[in-house]
């Protein structure tokens, strides 16, 4: 059971930063980020390359991760994202331009990193070993855990005492309002992309080190951060944090006590999310209707 | 020539293009590989109608694939393990998704926006899973060398012919799929101006207002989530019979989203509007593959200036009006 508990724990903290990232952007923009998912490949591709081809330490490879998503963030909301949300009439078509994207960036880590699963040497090798082997758990897995809640915390704390956070706080409750206070929406919303792609390149340098990358994780990892969503409830930073941390621990709960009945644990999570929605549509903290 | 008379030539052109032109064109050019394109473009367009009715009521629907998906499989394990006729297995695997579509929408059809954008794409990814996880299915090695359909016979009298028998499968396969788009396309038609069309246009607008004006919001979703799935069902059994087998991944994620792409770059505000789009896009990822590894980063790179440049679909440019724009 402990071990579980800590399964959990450690997939929660990595989702919830994934689902952090993807809500930020829908808070501010009501985009949804079809292209999370390719971005989290991004960021794992190039701690890949910085720590494991060129041989700088880890962390430089994942700041080097941070600023290269956040750069793609940003420039993708400057120069796709605004002006079609400016031009089109239906809320519908950033959808497509986002899916968009996803393809494009899909492509581009295909002509630039390949199609071949990658994987990095441990950061620390060793075994955490709890109690005599009730709970086993690798010391990597347990700094990458840490590492993930103190981005977090890190996040938290500067959406909540920061100039900036609180002018994207302000504008995810009501644009128009914060416009009138003086709130510069392209400047922010800006800022907020970069932040959320830059979280999930984050995820992305992390947990190269734990499951390796490659190309096809792009998709899965974009529907499971819809997921977390959903449950936390769509624009809400709390929200994305249970969702997150309550994913993970079905995962591994599911993973532990379905294994008998096979691969079944993901169809159990989507069953109980759809009685969950019928219930409860906003997700446990959202706004009725997002 | 009075609107009436344009419409009917209109439909006329089209049947005689579908189902006399081209097959004509392509005996004179023996390309008998442009058979399958087409048979597979008339089959998603069927799908994305269905994809098309759920955008009317204002819904976006990223869940087709699943439904095709589980119509394949309807129809594959009927016809594999029960000995079903083909033809039969058609409608049967259309109403399996439609009564799944009833149980599935009730909960996940109050949703809106971008939270029911988000659950059909997590549907999607479900279907497959399930799929892969129940016995029937055959998990991942899926289920191979499916029969060809067989002789469709009303009292004795031969409809349809054994497709065993038949020397030209892809002209058959063709026709099949050409006649069942035709009949998709004309009963949205017809759905879309009847009476139920006009009050799925006015929840499209806006539901709380058309809710109390006295329309029966939810069962009109339901209805109309349903008759989308159906669609999706039917396109994708005959898809089985064509390529002869089915796997998990047969109708991935990225599928689901082509079909809503499909709508999109038709034009929402129009019936004929998937049938373009599917036109488009087939065609268009299908002329890409000359270009090898570059053909994803193209094909995104163009939908990407498409929406940049056109973002209300392909028929925007030639319809003033977007919505209701039929009288």
């Amino acid at each position: 059971m402990e071990q579980v508990l800590a399964n959990g724990a450690y997939l929660g903290a990595q989702y919830a930063l994934i689902a952090l990232g993807l809500t930020l952007i829908f808070a501010l923009m009501n985009v949804l980020n079809f292209a999370h998912g390719q971005m989290y490949v991004i960021g794992g591709f190039v701690t890949y390359t910085v720590y494991a081809q060129i041989g700088l330490p880890f962390v430089v490879g994942l700041a080097a991760s941070a600023v290269t998503l956040a750069i793609v963030g940003a420039l993708i909301e400057k120069f796709l994202f605004r002006p079609v949300i400016k031009k089109s009439v239906r809320e519908e078509s950033t959808m497509l331009l986002a899916a968009g994207i996803a393809f494009f960036l899909d492509a581009i880590i295909l002509l630039v990193f390949g199609e071949k699963q990658r994987g990095v040497p441990k950061i620390i090798n060793g075994v955490f070993n709890y109690n005599d082997f009730t709970m086993v758990m690798p010391y990597d897995k347990i700094l990458v855990g840490f590492l993930a809640i103190a981005s977090i915390i890190i996040f938290i704390l500067y959406m909540q005492y920061s100039k900036t956070g609180r002018a994207m706080r302000a504008l995810a409750q009501d644009k128009v309002a914060a416009q009138l206070m003086g709130v510069d929406v392209d400047k922010y919303s800006m800022i907020g992309f970069a932040l959320g792609a830059m979280l999930a390149g984050v995820v992305g340098g992390l947990l190269v080190t734990v499951t390796g990358i490659n190309l096809g994780m792009g998709g899965p990892t974009s529907i499971k951060a819809f997921m977390m969503v959903m449950i936390g409830g769509a624009g809400v930073i709390s929200g994305a944090i249970a969702g997150g941390f309550i994913l993970g621990m079905m995962e591994a709960v599911g993973l532990s006590v379905l294994a008998a009945y096979g691969d079944i644990t993901y169809l159990a999570i989507f069953v109980s999310l759809m009685v969950f929605l019928a219930i409860r549509p906003q997700g446990l903290m959202g706004k009725p209707w997002g | 020539m009075s609107y009436k008379n344009q419409q009917t030539l209109g439909v006329g052109a089209f049947l005689f293009v579908v189902f006399i032109l081209i097959p004509w064109l392509i005996h004179v050019s023996g390309r008998w590989d442009f058979y399958y394109t087409l048979t597979s473009v008339a089959l998603l367009s069927i799908a994305s109608g269905g994809v098309w009715l759920t955008f009317y009521i204002g819904r976006i629907n990223i869940g087709q694939g699943a439904f095709a998906l589980a119509g394949g499989y309807v129809s594959a394990i009927l016809v594999v393990k029960y000995g079903v006729s083909f033809w039969l297995t058609i409608p049967l695997a259309g109403l399996f998704c439609a009564v799944a579509a009833v149980l599935i929408g009730l909960p996940i059809l109050r949703l809106r926006g971008v939270y029911f954008a988000m659950i059909t794409l997590v549907l999607t990814e479900v279907a497959r899973l399930t799929a892969l996880a129940l016995p029937i299915t055959n998990g991942a090695r899926g289920i191979s060398s499916i029969p060809l359909p067989g002789e469709l016979s009303i009292f004795g009298l031969t409809i349809i012919p054994d497709f065993s028998t038949i020397e030209n499968v892809k002209l058959a396969f063709y026709y099949v799929a050409a006649v069942l788009m035709v009949a998709s396309f004309a009963a949205l038609y017809r759905i879309v101006n009847s009476r139920i069309g006009h009050l799925c246009r006015s929840l499209q607008q806006n539901e709380e207002l058309a809710s109390s004006i006295g329309v029966n919001t939810a069962y009109l979703r339901v209805i109309a989530y349903a008759i989308s799935s159906f669609m999706g069902g039917i396109s994708g059994a005959i898809f089985v019979a064509i390529s002869r087998s089915i796997y998990p991944a047969s109708f991935p994620v990225k599928d689901s989203i082509d079909f809503m792409l499909n709508c999109f770059l038709g034009g929402l505000g129009y019936v004929f509007g998937p049938m373009l789009g599917t036109l488009v896009i087939y065609f268009g990822w299908d002329v890409l593959f000359t270009t090898g590894k570059y053909q994803l980063l193209i094909y995104s790179s163009v939908l990407i200036l498409l929406m940049l440049f056109l973002p209300n679909g392909i028929l925007s440019l030639r319809l003033p009006g977007r919505k209701g724009v039929r009288k």
